[in-house]
């Protein structure tokens, strides 16, 4: 019982003053960020804000940020172990091996972080019934992410990280994955996604990252980009 | 709170990843072949261009052999992490709650299984064909098996290292090959020792050292190559 109290207080995933760089330019800073159970969060901005580069700082891929995160009160680096088995990333890339089938991808996922149902069920409900034992390299781009997205029914971790996860597939499995998405919330999960596309989802909170861009340094680049461009033309 | 986490077995995710990597090998013979096909030509080479003057090959065998088991080892390193960082696989295992350690460890293992392990078995044949004497043999099967072994390990480390570089070959072998040299002396030394009729037990317990350390150091100094090549 004080577990479900102490729960509501803390947040899921916390950021404290996150700030990212990429090749000695500050992508954005003083990000900060609570997020309950139920939350979802659609990361926004233009190309190069830094949404790939926050999202790999949150799944733990790189931890070469300033500020902190937190997993449940826990600071994340020694929180890692946790951390990993309640949490999912997707990517860009979809982390799934052509020279296999769908269902031994998948197996490999299920032995690595475990399931709560069976590879089967998992591939027939992003729509590849039938695909289980054909091997990837004959899967077109769209079905090769609904491989990876069959990886969300199988997880049974709360924390979503997903990266542009509506990229090639249709209009129906978009639908799906909001659905999918709404229920994880409605379990007391957290999403944290980038899409350009607009989502319905009723719950949706909206963060921009260009609302976090230093100043001072956006500036900076942007006078960068102009005196790049203007060189550029005279050279043309 | 604890049917939160999924459970999962250390043994689990080790088998897991052994049985996907040598699923993956088997659908690609094709590279599988190379290095041994290599290491064939390679020695095949040597009485031509040397002499085919049994005195001479006998004597130069231990060390053609042994050079040839190397470079082979060498030319399939490249690929042990480069797939699984194309596809996003590697990320993967990163941030998975397994240990890191023991899936790398299973990624050598398969290696190995498939580069070192058909070298070292072709060995005595190649070993007939320099006209290695008759003391020899044995050496060479287990002074390969020990340092094809090692090797895979070292390899890994700097297959780790430069799996994020596009045309990271060259400097794979120039991060390696220094670290292979104490393997060549001593495994080629063990069979000229046999050959000449001397003991082998010091060499080859040497080679053992150098596995032991490498089983316990090299996936550690790995996955923390790998973390610093996915860091970017």
């Amino acid at each position: 019982m004080t577990d479900s109290v102490t729960k509501v207080k803390i947040p899921l995933l916390e950021l404290r003053k996150l700030g990212c760089e990429r090749d000695e330019r500050l992508l954005f800073a003083e990000l900060d960020l609570q997020l309950y159970p139920g939350d979802v969060v659609q990361i926004g901005g233009p190309n190069g804000a830094g949404k790939t580069t926050l999202l790999r700082a949150l799944a733990g891929i790189s931890t070469d940020y300033l500020g902190q995160i937190l997993y449940a009160d826990q600071r994340l680096p020694e929180a890692a172990w946790e951390f990993a088995g309640d949490s999912l990333y997707l990517g860009h890339l979809p982390g799934i091996k052509k020279a296999l089938t769908p269902a031994e991808n998948l197996a490999w996922y299920q032995a690595q972080s475990g399931a709560a149902i069976a590879v089967n069920d998992a591939l027939a409900a992003v729509g590849l019934y039938g695909y289980e034992d054909t091997p990837c390299y004959q899967l077109s781009a769209g079905q090769l992410r609904r491989v990876a997205l069959a990886r969300l029914h199988l997880s049974r971790a709360r924390i979503w990280i997903l990266d542009e996860p509506f990229t090639a597939i249709d209009k129906l499995g978009v639908s799906q994955l909001e659905t999918l998405i709404a229920q994880q919330s409605a379990k007391g999960g957290v999403v944290i996604l980038t899409s350009h596309q607009d989502l319905t989802l009723p719950q949706l909170r909206m963060v921009n990252l260009q609302d976090y861009q230093p100043a001072r340094a956006g500036d900076k680049t942007n006078d960068d980009l102009g005196g790049l461009t203007s060189d550029g033309a005279y050279h043309g | 709170m604890a049917d939160q986490y999924p459970a999962v077995s250390l043994w689990g995710g080790f088998i897991a990843s052994f049985r996907r990597d040598m699923l993956i090998a088997a659908r690609h013979k094709a590279e599988l072949t190379n290095p041994l096909v290599f290491f064939l030509i390679a020695v095949t080479l040597i009485p031509l261009g040397v002499s085919p003057e049994k005195s001479v090959l006998a004597l130069l065998a231990p060390g053609i052999v042994w050079v040839m088991a190397l470079l082979a080892t060498l030319l399939s390193l490249d690929g042990l992490f480069r797939s699984d960082y194309d596809d996003g696989s590697l990320e993967q295992m990163l941030i998975s709650p397994q240990s890191l350690y023991f899936t790398v460890m299973a990624k050598v293992l398969v290696h190995w299984l498939v580069s070192g392990l058909p070298v070292t078995l072709l060995a005595p044949l190649l070993g007939l064909m320099l006209s290695l004497p008759g003391e020899g043999y044995l050496p060479l099967l287990a002074s390969l098996a020990l340092g094809t072994a090692s090797m895979s390990l070292i390899g890994a480390v700097g297959a780790a290292l430069t799996v994020s570089l596009r045309k990271g070959g060259l400097l794979l072998s120039l991060i390696v090959m220094p670290l292979y040299i104490p393997v060549l002396i001593f495994g080629a030394s063990a069979v000229q020792s046999a050959v000449q009729g001397g003991a082998v037990g010091m060499q080859l317990a040497v080679l053992g050292a150098f596995l032991a350390l490498a089983i316990v150091l090299a996936p550690i100094a790995a996955l923390g190559a790998l973390r610093i090549s996915t860091n970017g």
